[in-house]
């Protein structure tokens, strides 16, 4: 890797590392999710640094620009009491911090430097200038991996399904609005017009 | 590769299945309920239909097409048949139940169509890809299902467990997967085989794989310690999801186990070995021993769907063509089984109110001895009693285990077997000694009748007449 580009490794993966620090010791939800905003645009750098174009691209339209403002939506418009999710945080802390140093280590015994390190595995040869990744996903989606495409989209219609049928319910006493009798209303059915007597004036 | 009508014939079935549960959904939208015996009768049409199809795409030479990722073989095609069958006993008994609880909406058989698909993708999967698309999309359609009555409150209860805990197993497998992809460079499942077998890649990584692969397999079957989910489920999910849930996908977790540990990481045999035993035997002595403590029905059958996952381990452990044909034997009579014992229990049920527990049985052979003697089969064959099926099955599993000189294990799971069979009498007791609580005659529609009749009496019919399954079964591998 050229010296400019460790550099910018170095960068982002600090600011990776700390935003996502950052994420889950926030008390306000919302500063938490901005967090998590900023630990999208680092590994977006991260995958622009290692040519990955179009995914670096996709993780911030995708994730940034829809995921989490939708995120942001549901926190603000939901009331909720961090005091009481967090009620258990200081009691399980200690067993949890044990957890994860020990999976850390195992990690980095089973994926580490030895095993995956740029000596073992080599490498990839720098792409041309005109190379386009986004092309080169493209063809792969619809050649090699149009089976995993095809099912993907009917995992997604599922998803429909399911989220329709489980939430969609008819009420009686809901009140809705029917554009077709709204048109062909006349001013008949809605204004009758009495005739009447004059009442006398009262004395 | 060229895509026309004669290079995708193997992948026909899924194609067919999936144009009708298309259909099906959309013709759904425009019946009322008075009408909606239209989409139940189009779902049983979809599932005989791809059953022919499934017919006309075997053979009995493998076919690998789409790049690798789709594979046919006699395997998946007995497979595939015993799953579309199963499903169709399941989608037929769940019909009057759902009437009666007044859910009887077309997104029971659209979702369950497409967990059928879902589970015909994972039999007939070759890269890692494809068996984990299809496992997600049956799960997401069995989430949906056990959530589907939605006045239910143990329903959503029970829906959100099997979320939570489906997701993890998911994200275990996906973790394993990515190991193995780490360490061998490929995600084709034959290809990684080469790659293990040429000894080029990295040993501990791939073990590492294999327990996060064999842990997220694990809990897909249910096989203790990763069983804390079956209970909950089966309980709290309607009758009539219960029953789909409980048999067919036992038959796709076969495949799963076969595609990902026999055809993937056959290589790593020895490993993966000694991981099942533990959990056979685990799952053999806790579903047994707590099956007896249980006063629910639908309880007692999910301890009992435990221990049956141990016996199709114990078909695995042996590692061999025969233990393999004997696992399959074991999933597919197990799958029928599992399917008419539920079957029983939804029709007990009525007006709503769920028949859940034993006492529930009592005198079922007053109000009507034919449902009593189907039951009674039924009970048998989960037992192991001759002549019915499940005595064939336990003996096959055994005999596997046997030639590869683990009696231990094998003494082990007649142990627990004859444990087991207390709780399967006690039902047959309550059935026919014991007085009804209520004398309402049982009623029941024609088709569901006669779906019973030819569950019940297939397992006799399979226990006098054994071979053409297993005939089927050993064909699958090669003998």
């Amino acid at each position: 890797m050229m010296g400019f580009e460790k550099f910018l490794f170095y960068v982002f993966s600090v600011f990776l590392i700390f935003s996502a620090v950052m994420v889950i010791t926030r008390k306000n939800p919302v500063h938490s999710a901005l967090f998590l905003v900023l630990a999208f645009f680092n590994s977006a750098g991260l995958w622009l640094l290692a040519e990955a174009e179009f995914l670096a691209i996709a993780l911030v339209l995708v994730y940034v620009g829809a995921v989490m403002v939708l995120f942001l939506f549901v926190v603000m418009m939901l009331d909720i009491n961090i005091a009481e999710l967090r009620a258990g945080f200081v009691r399980n802390a200690p067993v949890a911090i044990v957890v994860a140093i020990a999976m850390a280590v195992e990690l980095l015994i089973v994926v580490g430097p030895q095993r995956f390190g740029i000596d073992v595995v080599a490498a990839p040869e720098p792409r041309p200038a005109g190379y386009s990744n986004t092309e080169e996903l493209g063809l792969a989606l619809f050649t090699e991996h149009l089976y995993a495409f095809e099912i993907a989209a009917v995992i997604l219609l599922v998803g429909i399904v399911a989220a329709i049928g489980l939430t969609m319910r008819k009420r009686p006493e809901t009140k809705y609005q029917d554009p077709s009798r709204q048109v062909t209303v006349k001013a008949s059915d809605r204004l009758r017009v009495i005739k009447m007597d004059a009442e006398e004036k009262a004395r | 590769m060229e895509y026309n009508l004669t290079t995708l014939q193997p992948v026909l079935p899924e194609i067919v299945l999936l144009c009708a549960a298309c259909l099906v959904l959309v013709v759904d939208l425009f019946l009322s309920d008075r009408t909606r015996l239209v989409t139940y009768g189009l779902s049983l049409a979809a599932l005989i239909v791809t059953v022919a199809a499934t017919q006309y795409a075997a053979g009995p030479v493998r076919e690998v097409i789409l790049d690798g990722s789709f594979v046919r073989d006699p395997m998946a095609d007995v497979l595939k048949t015993g799953l579309l069958l199963v499903s169709l006993f399941a989608f037929v008994y769940a019909k009057d139940y759902l009437r009666e609880l007044g859910a009887f909406r077309g997104e029971y058989y659209v979702l369950g169509l497409f967990a059928v698909l879902g589970m015909m993708i994972m039999i007939s999967a070759n890269s890692f890809l494809t068996v984990y698309l299809g496992l997600e999309l049956l799960a997401l359609c069995l989430y949906a299902l056990v959530a589907f009555h939605r006045d239910s409150k143990t329903g959503a209860e029970a829906a959100m467990k099997y979320f939570v805990l489906g997701a993890l197993a998911s994200g275990m497998l996906l973790y394993g997967i990515s190991m193995v992809y780490g360490a061998t460079g490929h995600l084709v499942l034959p290809e990684v085989a080469a790659v293990i077998a040429a000894g080029t890649a990295d040993q501990t990584v791939l073990v590492f794989g294999l327990v996060f692969i064999v842990i997220g397999i694990a809990f897909k079957f249910g096989a203790v310690p990763f069983h804390m989910w079956v209970p909950d489920v089966y309980h709290g999910a309607p009758t009539a999801v219960t029953l789909f849930l409980g048999s067919a996908p036992k038959i796709a977790a076969f495949a799963l186990a076969i595609r990902l540990l026999v055809d993937g990481l056959g290589g790593l045999l020895a490993q993966w070995q000694d991981m099942l035993i533990i959990l056979a035997v685990l799952s053999m002595a806790l579903g047994n021993v707590i099956a007896i403590a249980q006063t629910n029905l639908k309880r007692m059958l999910a301890y009992s769907t435990i221990s049956h996952v141990g016996f199709i381990f114990l078909g695995l452990i042996a590692g061999t063509d025969k233990g393999f044909s004997a696992a399959m034997f074991y999933a597919i009579v197990y799958a029928l089984t599992a399917a008419g014992g539920f079957g029983v229990v939804t029709m007990l049920s009525r007006n709503g109110l769920d028949a859940e527990n034993i006492d529930d049985l009592k005198g079922l052979n007053d109000r009507s001895p034919w449902l009593a003697f189907m039951m009674m089969l039924i009970l048998f064959s989960m037992a192991g009693v001759p002549p019915t099926v499940g005595f064939f099955a336990k003996l096959f599993v055994l005999d596997a285990v046997v030639s590869i000189d683990l009696v231990w294990l094998a003494v082990v799971a007649v142990f627990f077997s004859i444990i087991g069979a207390f709780y399967y009498l006690r039902a047959v007791k309550a059935m026919y000694f014991d007085k009804p609580l209520v004398d309402v005659p049982l009623v029941s529609s024609l088709d569901t009748q006669v779906a019973m009749s030819v569950n019940g009496l297939a397992m006799l019919a399979f226990g006098i007449f054994p071979a053409a399954l297993l005939g089927a079964c050993r064909a699958a591998f090669g003998g």
